[in-house]
């Protein structure tokens, strides 16, 4: 699992590699060093609050435990960085006892929702789940035909509705059909909003109580999907789609870009909600596992 | 909210410094910090704003500034110049073909909105009297010509595709039709790609090759955070860019990307897109765009959009009335409606600065065709005298009015609450005005 992650994010090692060398090579910690791991955080969408607050926390360390070298602060950030996003529980998803098991999967416009649910379509088709497929975004252009092609693509059952109809229509016949058909899984696409609009969160509300009422403790997980190239904006998102549906964790989208995703540790840093998941292309087949220690080396490399 | 009001804090740092006498350039230095911190956070690309602060640290540590009754306002007035200057200071427009047709060609991120912004633009050209063909040439993603189809249908622009065949084979079939069908722009859309993948990159080096399309515009999502220095800058390397196209701007994002976006690679932002309908795009201007990235709120465009739809006369009108507080039920339906033909409340209370934390209660207060006819039952339903004097609304005249409007003793408790706290965020607006010092004319502030 660990060497898939890192496999994913080895186009990213690639056109940085050695970037921060210099940096922990260091064999004696200055002021600069902590400037420069400012630096290091905060282009890295680590967030201003949460980086000067693990700055501090490693400033401490360092003096506690009489670090003197870069290599060793490295690890001892690395450290702290680990603790943060395992801290609260397991990264696991969630599996009812008796199926269905009801995934919705929420998020921003063009974050790769949709790209997600055919990737989590295929992983579980392959270990032999019946998966079923909801065409829950009845708003962007073509969105329904885009599931559609990949319902196809990974051999998975579809429900939609026609474009424009009630979301909530769609995901009530689709959770129905996941009982009378026996699936194991149904995952709901939702269309992309942005979290100031408060028509489209209550949109989400209602899907969301659609789903409990025909499936009593559905959904089963309700994941965020965040691209990796977003900034502090990624908080507010997160924030707000969290008060509206409690959000069991995050999907981090385009790691396989030159974007280090850091904006999901001042995420759970302030939220609290643990990052389950991570995309690193556009493949079928370019989803794991989120690995913390992958993650966090790969944030200071 | 972490990003609300730069100047609020800079004017409490100042505040805080002044008390022991006189100010000095540690003290300037120690409001910079603070500007720095509120760049960061609106995720200006961290290098860009070190070179910002030491020019600012320059201007700043001035007399000007020192001298100043206010710091804090003049400390934000040079952060704002030396924005707008990086910006870029005036608004740039789409270059006009000379030898028609002539391909302007959307390149970006995979969903950054290249396909949305595509049909936008195409409407723009349109309404503007141009003869635009869309050219669907993103052969990778699932849906996505249809997607184009379907936009093109909405925006009654004609959309050129041929499934899945090399883009250079599309585009050079899509210039035939153009010349035949007397198009002038063609709107290439291109499939989303990583600045990092060569192969996918050199394919559009070669439709650049083929066809030297007028622009080449890369479109990038306002909500980027610190990458957007690097995608700009691959794009602009390996294509030379001709501008850039901000979207999802309708968002709550401050929007420092754009300042990076154009630092490092010296192209105007062109346009800005600011909601999923395909009107919601506008020319992009470089000095609200500096307000919005200190938190300063988008007054101007408030102030220009709410210019589009009120009646002058009528607003002033309303204006004193909101001072004075003596706003009516029949004040209230007029403005609902009036707001609504602005666009989605949350999106104008976003944009005026300070109020975003006065606005909380108007969550519920969406503004959609059948909420705004049950308000509009409501206060149909109401006496005139209710309608004026909302103070006489007891709970009998409530029930009665629930009665006759079809709606519940809730819904009509709900309205007028709303009522008052719209009332309330009015004094709040204008005194927030008046602390200003310039009144607008004409402006309704909602
Ligand atoms: N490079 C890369 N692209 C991705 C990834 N996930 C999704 N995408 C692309 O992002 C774009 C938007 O994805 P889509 O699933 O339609 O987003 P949605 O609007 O949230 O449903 C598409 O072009 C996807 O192929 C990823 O992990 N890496
Ligand atoms: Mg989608």
């Amino acid at each position: 699992m660990l060497e898939q992650f890192k496999k994913g994010l080895h186009k990213t090692r690639e056109a940085f590699k050695g970037r921060l060398d210099h940096l922990f090579k260091k064999t004696e910690i200055t002021p600069d060093f902590f400037d420069e791991l400012e630096e290091v955080l905060i282009s890295a969408d680590v967030g201003v609050t949460t980086s000067l607050k693990l700055i501090e926390e490693l400033r401490q360390r360092i003096q506690e435990k009489k670090i003197k070298e870069g290599a060793a602060a490295r690890e001892e950030l690395k450290g702290l960085l680990v603790e943060l996003l395992q801290e609260g529980g397991s990264s696991e998803l969630h599996f009812p006892e008796t199926p269905p098991c009801v995934y919705l999967i929420l998020g921003v416009n063009g974050v790769g929702k949709t790209t997600t649910i055919a990737k989590m379509a295929h992983h579980y088709t392959q270990k032999n789940k019946k998966v079923l497929l909801a065409a829950g975004d009845t708003f962007r252009a073509a969105a329904i035909d885009q599931l559609s092609q990949w319902s196809l693509a990974t051999g998975v059952d579809l429900i939609k509705h026609h474009p424009g109809g009630d979301p909530s229509a769609v995901i009530y016949d689709a959770v129905n059909a996941a009982v009378a058909r026996k699936s194991d899984l149904l995952l709901c696409d939702t269309a992309g909003r942005l979290h100031t609009k408060s028509n489209l969160l209550d949109e989400i509300k209602k899907m969301n109580r659609t789903i409990g009422k025909v499936l009593p403790g559905a959904p089963h997980e309700t994941l965020l999907v965040l691209d990796a190239t977003t900034g502090h904006n990624g908080i507010a998102q997160a924030r707000i789609f969290h008060e509206a549906v409690p959000l069991t964790g995050i999907v981090l989208t385009k790691l396989d870009g030159t974007a280090r995703g850091g904006i999901v540790i001042a995420v759970k840093d302030m939220t609290g909600i643990p990052v389950k998941l991570v995309g690193t292309g556009e493949r079928k087949e370019d989803l794991h596992p989120f690995n913390p220690l992958a993650f966090a080396d790969a944030l200071l490399t | 909210m972490i990003f609300s009001g730069l100047s609020e804090k800079l004017q409490e740092t100042f505040d805080k410094l002044k008390k022991k006498g006189k100010l000095t350039e540690k003290d300037v230095n120690a409001a910079l910090r603070e500007v720095r911190m509120a760049l960061l956070e609106a995720d200006v690309n961290y290098k860009v704003v070190k070179n910002l602060t030491s020019s600012l640290t320059e201007r700043a540590v001035g007399a000007e500034v020192l001298k100043s009754l206010t710091p804090g306002q003049q400390v934000i007035k040079i952060v704002h110049e030396e924005l707008v200057k990086l910006m870029g200071e005036s608004q740039s427009k789409l270059a006009q073909p000379e030898n028609p047709p002539q391909a302007v060609m959307l390149v970006g991120l995979q969903g950054s909105g290249k396909t949305t912004t595509a049909a936008k633009l195409a409407l723009h050209l349109k309404k503007k009297a141009h003869r635009p063909l869309l050219v669907a040439a993103d052969i990778y993603r699932p849906a996505a010509v249809d997607q184009l189809h379907v936009l093109g249908k909405d925006t009654e622009v004609p959309v050129f595709s041929k499934g899945k065949e090399a883009p250079r084979t599309i585009v050079a079939e899509a210039f035939q039709q153009a010349r035949s069908g007397g198009h002038d722009y063609l709107v290439i859309d291109t499939a989303g790609r990583l600045h990092i993948n060569e192969e996918l990159m050199r394919e559009l080096e070669e439709l650049k090759q083929d066809f030297r399309p007028l622009e080449i515009l890369l479109v990038v999502d306002a909500m980027t955070g610190q990458d957007a220095v690097n995608v700009a800058k691959s794009f602009h390397e390996q294509l030379g860019l001709t501008g850039v196209i901000l979207t999802k701007l309708d968002g709550d994002t401050r929007g420092g990307a754009a300042l990076s976006v154009r630092a490092v690679s010296d192209c105007p932002i062109k346009f800005a897109g600011t909601g999923e309908k395909l009107d919601a795009f506008e020319p992009f201007y470089p000095d609200r765009m500096a307000s919005r990235i200190l938190g300063m709120g988008d007054m101007l465009t408030l102030i220009e959009k709410a210019q589009g739809v009120m009646d002058e006369e009528k607003s002033r009108e309303l204006e004193k009335k909101m001072r004075s507080q003596s706003l009516t039920f029949e004040d209230f339906l007029d403005q609902l409606q009036q707001v609504k033909q602005m666009g989605p409340l949350e999106n104008l209370v976003e944009m005026i600065p300070g109020l975003n934390k006065a606005s909380k209660g108007l969550g519920s207060l969406s503004l959609d065709e059948k909420q705004l006819a049950r308000v509009e039952a409501i206060i149909k339903s109401m006496t005139r005298e209710e309608r004026q004097r909302p103070e006489v609304l007891n709970s009998s005249r409530r029930q009665r009015i629930a009665r006759g409007s079809g709606t519940s003793v809730q819904d009509v408790n709900r309205i007028i609450k709303q009522f008052e706290q719209m009332k309330k965020l009015m004094k709040q607006v204008g005194s927030l005005e008046k602390g200003k010092g310039k009144k607008k004319k004409g402006l309704f502030p909602f």
